[in-house]
Parts: C-alpha cells; sequence; structure tokens
C-alpha cells in the first residue's frame, strides 16, 4: 500500500501537482491517466524519489520514503522512466544484470545470475543476451529495461509510459506480462499511460488526473465512463462493451457538412475531367 | 568472453608501461654521475605515475558523471586559475619571492586556490544550479575567461625578464619537482584512488544516468558531490604539482574507451592510467632526446590531444 | 520601465552623448571649452588618436554584436558567439601565422589569411555541432569552446617556438589604446559586411529554423548559413586584427536585447548594433578612469564585465527553467 498525502510540485508559478491524496492498492494493476501535462509523470518521480515534492509525504507501507536509505527503498520499489537512450557499449544480459544490484553491489551471486536468467525468459530475450543494447529496435529495447525491473524483484513497479515506441502487438505483449506478474508475484503495478483503452482493458484501478490534481480514483468501472472521460479530456467519448471489455470510442463521429461539401466538389471535378 | 579478453588487454598494457618506464630509467644511464641521475629519473616517473594516474581517474569520473565523452574536468577554468595565480605571484611580489622560488609553498598556495576554486564552483553551484553539469562546466569556463583576461592583463604590465620566468610556470613540466611534494601528493592521489576503487562498481550504476542510479538505490545527489569533490582534489593537486596538462585526460580515456569497448569502470580506470602513463613516458622522452628540452611536454601532449579531440568531434558527428 | 530604454532613439542619443565624452577622456586634457582654439598637441591628439579610437569603438562593438546575433540566429542556440564557437582563437591563430610566414605583407593580406582561417574554423564548428546528435543548449558551446582551447594551444605551442608568447599575449589582449589613425582604418571594411547582414537578417532566422524548413519555404539554405558564416568571420578577424578579442561581447548584447526586445531580429539587430557600441564606449570610458592617469584594457573590461553578466544571465534560465 502506498499513500501520498497533499503532494505538491510548483515549477516557477506553476503548480505542475497540486495537493494530489491518493491511494494504491497492493497487488493491483493501477493506471495513471490524463491528457498531456496533467502532472502524471512529475507525481510518479515523486512517488519514487526521482524529484523531490515541494509539499506532502508519500508513505510506503506507513513509512515516509524519503527517511527510508535508498538502497532499502531499491529492494522493494522499481521505477523505469521515458526515455531510455543510453551511450554506452553494455550488452543485453550485462544491462538486466544492473537490475541486481541492490542486493549484490555489483558483485553476482549464483542466485543473482539465476533470477537474471528468469527475467531474460520472462520477457523472451533469450536470442538477444550477448547483443549490444545499441544494436537493438526501440521496441526490443523497452523490453530489456522492463526486464531489468523484473530482475530488480521489487513488490512495486513504476512504469511510466511503458508503451511508447511499441507497434500493438509488443503493447499487448508488455501489458499481458504486467498482469502476470501480478498474478504470478503478486506485484503491484503503478503504469502511466496515454492509450485509456489500454489502461481500461489492464487495470485493476485508474487514476485519472487533470492540471495538475487528481479528478476521480476509483476501479476501473467507476473511472472509465462517459462523462468523467468527457469532462477530463474535454472531447465526446463513448463507451461501448465489446468482448466484455469497457472500449472507448473517441474519434469524432459528427460530421462536418463543408468538409462533405468540398469531398463531393473534388470528386465532380475529378468525373468531370 | 570480452572480459578476458579486456584481463588480458591490462596485462599487456602494464608490460608495456613496465617496459617503457624501465627503458626511461635505464636510458644511456651514467654510472659516473649515478647517484645523481638515478634519483631524479626515478623521482621524474613517480611524478608521471602520480599525475598520470591522477588525471586519468578524474577525467574517467568526470565523464561517467556527465554522460558524455568529450569532457574533461580541466575544461572549468584550472588552468586559468593556476595561471592567474602564477602571474599574480609575480606581478605582486616579484620573481624574486619565495613564493615563486620555493617549489613547496608555491604548491601549496596553487593546491589551496585550486581547491577552493573547484570546491566553490561544484559544490555550490550545484546547489543553484540544481545538477546540472553542462551549466556547471559553462560557469567554470566564464570563471577560466575571467581569470585568464585578468592574468593576460598583468601578463602585459610586467616586464618582459619577468615574463620569461612566469612562462616556465604556463607549461607543465617534469623537470626538479620537489621529492616531498611527490610523497604528499602520491599519498593524496592514493588516499582518494582507494576510495574510488573501493566502490567503482557504483560508478558503473552512474553511468546509466540519474534515475537508473536512484531507482537501483545509489544515493545520488550525495554520491556525485562526493566524487566531484574528489575530481576536483585530484585535479588540483597534479596541476599545482606540474602545471596543467589539458588535453592529457580526453586523450587517455577515449583511447581507453576504443581499447576496452566497455562501460565497466574497473577496465577504465586501470586501462586508462596506464595509458595515460605510458602517454607521459613517451611524451617526456620525446622532450628529452628528440626535442632537446626545447618544448615542454604539456606542449606536445596537448597538440596531440588536441588534434585527437577535433578527430574525435568529427567522427562523433558522422554517425 | 527599463523596457522603455531600449528604444533606438534613445539608445542612438545615448551612444553620441558617450562618443563626445569619449573624444575629450584621456591623458592630455582636452575639454570641450578648448574646441575653439585647439592647441596643435591637441588637435593631433583628437585627430590621431581619440578620433580614431571613438569610430573603431563604435564600429568593433556593433559589429561584433551583430555577428553574435546572425551565430545566434544560425545555430538557434542564444550561447553560441564569435567567443564560443572558437572563431576568435582561429582568426588569432590566423594572424600568427601571418605573421610568421609572411611577416612583410601588408596588413591587408594578413587579414585575408586570418578571415580565411576564422571562416575555415566556424565552418567546422558548424559542421560538428549541426551533426552531433546530441544538441543541449549548453553542450554546443562548450564544443566550441574546447575547439578554441584546442586552436589556442596550437597558438601556444606555435608562439613558444618564436618566443613571441608575451608579444602575442599582449596583443591579442583587446586594447584600444593603441588604436591610432593608420591603424584602423581597415576595421571600415566591416561596415559593408555589417550592411549585408542587415539585410539578410530575415533569412539568417528562416536558415535558423533547420535546413527542411527554409527548403520548405523556398530559401537557399546553404547559401544564407555560407553569407552568414562569412560575415561573421571577416568581421571576427578584422576585430581581432586591429583591436585584439573582446570576449562575450558576441554572446551578452543580443541576449540583452533579447530579453527586453524578443526575437524578430527585424526590431533587434540595429538595436543589437548600438548598444554593443554603447557597451564597449562604456566599459573603454571607465577603463580609461579607473586607474587614471593609467589605461585598464578594454579587454579586461569587458572580460570581468562579460563574464559577470554572462553569469547573471545563465542563472535567469536557469531559474525560469526550474
Amino acid at each position: 500500500m502506498i499513500d501520498l498525502k497533499s503532494i505538491s510540485k510548483i515549477y516557477g508559478q506553476k503548480k505542475v501537482v497540486n495537493d494530489v491524496s491518493v491511494s494504491i492498492a497492493k497487488g493491483k494493476v493501477t493506471s495513471f491517466i490524463g491528457p498531456n501535462g496533467a502532472g502524471k509523470s512529475t507525481l510518479l518521480s515523486m512517488v519514487t524519489r526521482l524529484l523531490d515534492q515541494d509539499s506532502g509525504d508519500v508513505l510506503l507501507e506507513g513509512e515516509n520514503i524519503l527517511q527510508a536509505p535508498s538502497d532499502k527503498l531499491a529492494k522493494k520499489i522499481a521505477i523505469l522512466k521515458q526515455s531510455n537512450n543510453l551511450d554506452l557499449k553494455i550488452t543485453v544480459r550485462e544491462l538486466i544484470s544492473f537490475g541486481r544490484f541492490p542486493y549484490s553491489r555489483g558483485r553476482l551471486t549464483q542466485k543473482d545470475h539465476e533470477i537474471i536468467d528468469e527475467a531474460i525468459s520472462y520477457m523472451e530475450l533469450e536470442q538477444f543476451e550477448e547483443r549490444y543494447i545499441d544494436e537493438l529496435s526501440g521496441g526490443q529495447r523497452q523490453r530489456v529495461y522492463i526486464a531489468m525491473t523484473i530482475a530488480q524483484d521489487t513488490e512495486y513497479i513504476f512504469l511510466d509510459e511503458p508503451l511508447n515506441n511499441l507497434d500493438m502487438k509488443h503493447s499487448v505483449q508488455i501489458m499481458q506480462i504486467l498482469r502476470r506478474l501480478v498474478r504470478e508475484r503478486n506485484k503491484t503495478i503503478i503504469i502511466v499511460i496515454h492509450d485509456i483503452n489500454f489502461a481500461s482493458c489492464y487495470s485493476d484501478n485508474i487514476v485519472a488526473m487533470k492540471d495538475g490534481e487528481v479528478v476521480i480514483s476509483g476501479s476501473k468501472d467507476d473511472v472509465i465512463r462517459k462523462e468523467i472521460l468527457e469532462d477530463i479530456y474535454e472531447m465526446d467519448i463513448n463507451i461501448e462493451c465489446i468482448y466484455g471489455q469497457q472500449i472507448c470510442v473517441y474519434f469524432d463521429e459528427h460530421q462536418d457538412a463543408s468538409v462533405d461539401d468540398f469531398i463531393e466538389d473534388q470528386a465532380q471535378v475529378q468525373i468531370r475531367a | 568472453m570480452l572480459d578476458r579478453k579486456n584481463n588480458r588487454l591490462l596485462l599487456i598494457l602494464t608490460a608495456i608501461t613496465l617496459l617503457i618506464g624501465g627503458f626511461y630509467i635505464l636510458y644511456q644511464l651514467n654510472f659516473n654521475i649515478l647517484y645523481y641521475q638515478l634519483p631524479s629519473r626515478l623521482n621524474r616517473v613517480a611524478t608521471m605515475l602520480i599525475v598520470g594516474t591522477a588525471i586519468a581517474v578524474s577525467t574517467v569520473i568526470f565523464q561517467t558523471i556527465t554522460k558524455n565523452r568529450i569532457l574533461t574536468p580541466s575544461i572549468m577554468g584550472l588552468d586559468s586559475v593556476y595561471l592567474f595565480i602564477q602571474t599574480l605571484i609575480v606581478f605582486i611580489v616579484g620573481t624574486q619571492s619565495s613564493l615563486l622560488t620555493n617549489g613547496f609553498i608555491n604548491y601549496v598556495i596553487s593546491m589551496l586556490a585550486l581547491v577552493a576554486f573547484t570546491v566553490l564552483v561544484f559544490r555550490y553551484l550545484f546547489k543553484l544550479t540544481g545538477s546540472h553539469v553542462f551549466l556547471l562546466l559553462l560557469i567554470g569556463i566564464i570563471l577560466g575567461t575571467f581569470f585568464s583576461s585578468l592574468s593576460s592583463f598583468m601578463q602585459m604590465l610586467i616586464n618582459p625578464d619577468d615574463f620569461l620566468i612566469l612562462q616556465s610556470s604556463m607549461f607543465a613540466s617534469f623537470n626538479a619537482i620537489n621529492e616531498s611534494l611527490i610523497w604528499i601528493t602520491g599519498t593524496i592521489v592514493l588516499l582518494l584512488l582507494i576510495i574510488v576503487l573501493r566502490d567503482f562498481h557504483s560508478l558503473d550504476v552512474i553511468a546509466l544516468g540519474r534515475d537508473h542510479a536512484i531507482n537501483l538505490g545509489i544515493n545520488y545527489d550525495r554520491k556525485v558531490s562526493q566524487l566531484l569533490l574528489i575530481i576536483a582534489v585530484l585535479v588540483s593537486v597534479s596541476t599545482a604539482l606540474v602545471g596543467p596538462i589539458m588535453f592529457l585526460g580526453l586523450l587517455v580515456v577515449n583511447l581507453a574507451h576504443q581499447i576496452f569497448k566497455t562501460f565497466k569502470h574497473r577496465y577504465l580506470l586501470i586501462g586508462s592510467t596506464l595509458i595515460s602513463m605510458i602517454t607521459l613516458l613517451i611524451g617526456q622522452m620525446l622532450t628529452q632526446y628528440v626535442f632537446k628540452q626545447a618544448i615542454e611536454i604539456s606542449v606536445i601532449i596537448n597538440l596531440v590531444g588536441g588534434v585527437y579531440f577535433i578527430i574525435l568531434m568529427l567522427k562523433e558527428s558522422r554517425r | 520601465m527599463i523596457h522603455k530604454l531600449f528604444r533606438l532613439d534613445i539608445m542612438i542619443i545615448l551612444l553620441i552623448v558617450l562618443s563626445i565624452i569619449s573624444m575629450f577622456v584621456g591623458v592630455v586634457e582636452v575639454s570641450p571649452r578648448d574646441l575653439l582654439n585647439l592647441s596643435e598637441n591637441q588637435k593631433n591628439i583628437i585627430i590621431e588618436s581619440r578620433f580614431p579610437r571613438t569610430v573603431a569603438i563604435i564600429i568593433a562593438g556593433a559589429s561584433l554584436s551583430v555577428c553574435g546575433l546572425i551565430m545566434q540566429q544560425l545555430t538557434r542556440n542564444k550561447f553560441v558567439s564569435p567567443t564560443t564557437a572558437g572563431t576568435m582563437d582561429w582568426a588569432r591563430l590566423g594572424i600568427l601565422l601571418a605573421l610568421m610566414f609572411f611577416p612583410t605583407a601588408n596588413l591587408l593580406v594578413k587579414l585575408l589569411f586570418a578571415s580565411a582561417l576564422s571562416l575555415a574554423g566556424t565552418l567546422l564548428f558548424m559542421q560538428i555541432i549541426q551533426r552531433v546528435q546530441f544538441k543541449d543548449v549548453v553542450f554546443v558551446p562548450l564544443i566550441g569552446l574546447m575547439l578554441g582551447n584546442v586552436v589556442s594551444s596550437v597558438a601556444t605551442f606555435l608562439s613558444l617556438r618564436t618566443n613571441s608568447v608575451q608579444s602575442l599575449s599582449s596583443w591579442m589582449q583587446g586594447d584600444f589604446s593603441i588604436i591610432i589613425s593608420g591603424r584602423y582604418e581597415v576595421l571600415y571594411i566591416s561596415i559593408p559586411f555589417l550592411i549585408i547582414g542587415l539585410l539578410y537578417a530575415n533569412q539568417f532566422t528562416i536558415a535558423g529554423m533547420g535546413e527542411d524548413f527554409s527548403k520548405n519555404l523556398g530559401l537557399n539554405y546553404k547559401r544564407v548559413i555560407n553569407i552568414g558564416l562569412l560575415i561573421t568571420a571577416v568581421i571576427t578577424a578584422l576585430v581581432v586584427v586591429t583591436v585584439g578579442m573582446l570576449p562575450f561581447l558576441g554572446l551578452i548584447i543580443p541576449n540583452i536585447i533579447s530579453i527586453f526586445r524578443g526575437d524578430h531580429l527585424k526590431n533587434t539587430i540595429l538595436l543589437t548594433a548600438v548598444l554593443g557600441a554603447i557597451f564597449v564606449m562604456l566599459c573603454d570610458i571607465l577603463g580609461r578612469l579607473i586607474i587614471f592617469p593609467y589605461e585598464i584594457s578594454i579587454g579586461l573590461m569587458i572580460g570581468v564585465v562579460g563574464s559577470f553578466i554572462f553569469l547573471i544571465m545563465i542563472f535567469r534560465r536557469v531559474k525560469s527553467n526550474a
């Protein structure tokens, strides 16, 4: 259980995160959604001590994370941020091995190697193991970083837009792996995600943010609602139930008469020509 | 597999270093003046060992923190500050003063001023600029310009004879280094080296960047300011001992990267130290035997290192 | 309040006032009252020294500031200038080489050589930063400064071989007291280049947006970039040859104008030129007064005042970014 108690972050005049209080349940997938600039990533950075908040506390199972020693914390929470471009000559396996640093401080034991192997097979990276990471595609690299986070073997895993750069197949694959981690290993997973349909299909709970504040937080059925989402994203959104999943349809349905006329005119011109 | 290859490379480099070092000590040894020649040569080699280590290690750490291979700590105005101190001494008290002629006093003054300057820039500005390392560097460079403006103004005013004496301190030299200074600097460098080597795995993690390092349990901000302090002291003591050699670090660390092709600091630290030794030894032999002391060693190294730097930039840009 | 001062008319008046003051500050006393009946000596001083000096200050200050502005537009980076791109160091190396290899050639030939070398150096810099993947706004000037360091270490090496370290160092320290009639006239060459710069101002802005962007707007990208670099290289070389290094001038003046008057070149390029002249004039007059009857060279004054202002600029930027 992670409790955020009135967290705020101010840059200059702008309150990027404003008095956010929210609880994150253990053993679930919790998604943070919201439009650009809602403060999701900033909030995630503060919860995982990458960034200091200006006010408020983050309690990890009742303990303030800023008071906990950083090396102990690294065995409880793992965070993966969005941009990960390293200019290092480092192989996939070596990078994943860094996930064991909190436990072995760089001197890997037999057990560490087993866990690393496991993480590699979890993310299906066996064939890339000895490749240098700068030889991989963006999607493959993203999987390597997630494998490193898995090797870190923490109860809480935070991912900041893990689906960036990934095509549909790999997005689905990653989300399924996250669900599997929750199911099989009772991990708690917190992600920031842009695609509300991925959030809707794969999360247990959703926290919706806008302008630095939490609009609503609750189970996904509480949040994935027409009036709530329309308010957050300021656009028309319809929600359909397809194969038992709530799917948001937000492609503009309204027909614009002038556009239609234009297309028709063009067609006429072409026919005449 | 790669590690085994790199271990072998380390052995080869060590052998080359010992060979060249041995050659330098024994070459044309004249037994009639052995009692004078041998200690003097040993002193020089010891100085090169100390300076080479200090510069290589500080540059490796610095590049890891900045995540950048074309930067070096001496870029941030240290040379200018050193020169400023020397010029100031000549300007105010003249060339006869013990502040300039007494190696020990001059060393202590230079070292204290340099450490104070670097620590000020690093520690104090680090807080102000919110750990933006490039900004820190830029500020250092500007302060450097500030000091060199002052120095060149004073250099204009002092008489040409004094200037010639001052000129000798503008370029690093391994000749006639005070023995007790070698011991002091050696001890400082050794102590810092031990601190760094005891925790070189953390350096590997810091190379991943701030976010990853914190995630993996490194107390990043504290660790980095600690390391910056170590860099500051390393660069300062070596500059105070022999004078500025701006491009040495850049040269040797990038050679180490090219040779070892790894991110692991075990190899980078030791490897670049060895390369640094070899470079200094060769440079010293060139100065002594080819150029007959007409050119200072730092000028040769800056020239080679500088050209190498430009090539490196062009290669980087072609990718 | 302070915004209102950055108007062209006010600044031109200020420049004229300062120029007049500059004519009357110096070791030989010449007061405005004497104007009607000048002694032979005073007349000489005015014609041979004070007037050339004042003109040189205006030209050098204005053109170098405009150079900085053009470079900043071309690279889209507020920290690039003749100092931070290494252009000045190349010019210095050029002069040194010219002095070594054809010491008897006339000034124009040396100048041409120095210009060519600064052009080559600036091109190299542009080449590198255009292709470097990592375009951090502070990293770009760092590359330039490093390059400048390489070049000046070559210069040091050469001057060491020829035993001219001190004379080079004193020559390169920007100094207007050496400006007398007969020694500064080449500076006039920079005026046509300055005018070309003014005419091309808009195109520099567009070219700074990148090659694709300029092509989209039908601009001959390569040509505009080359013209811009040529202007900066020639002007920088001219100033370095006649006056010496004026560190940071091309950096701070455009930035100050940009803070108060925004970034549209059409509005700012003249202001930049005038403020540059004012700034140098002010520093020079102060330098003449502070340790009167001696002089603090302009290189030192600008080095000190300039680095100070530059630091303030950086911290402002940090604050607004944080």
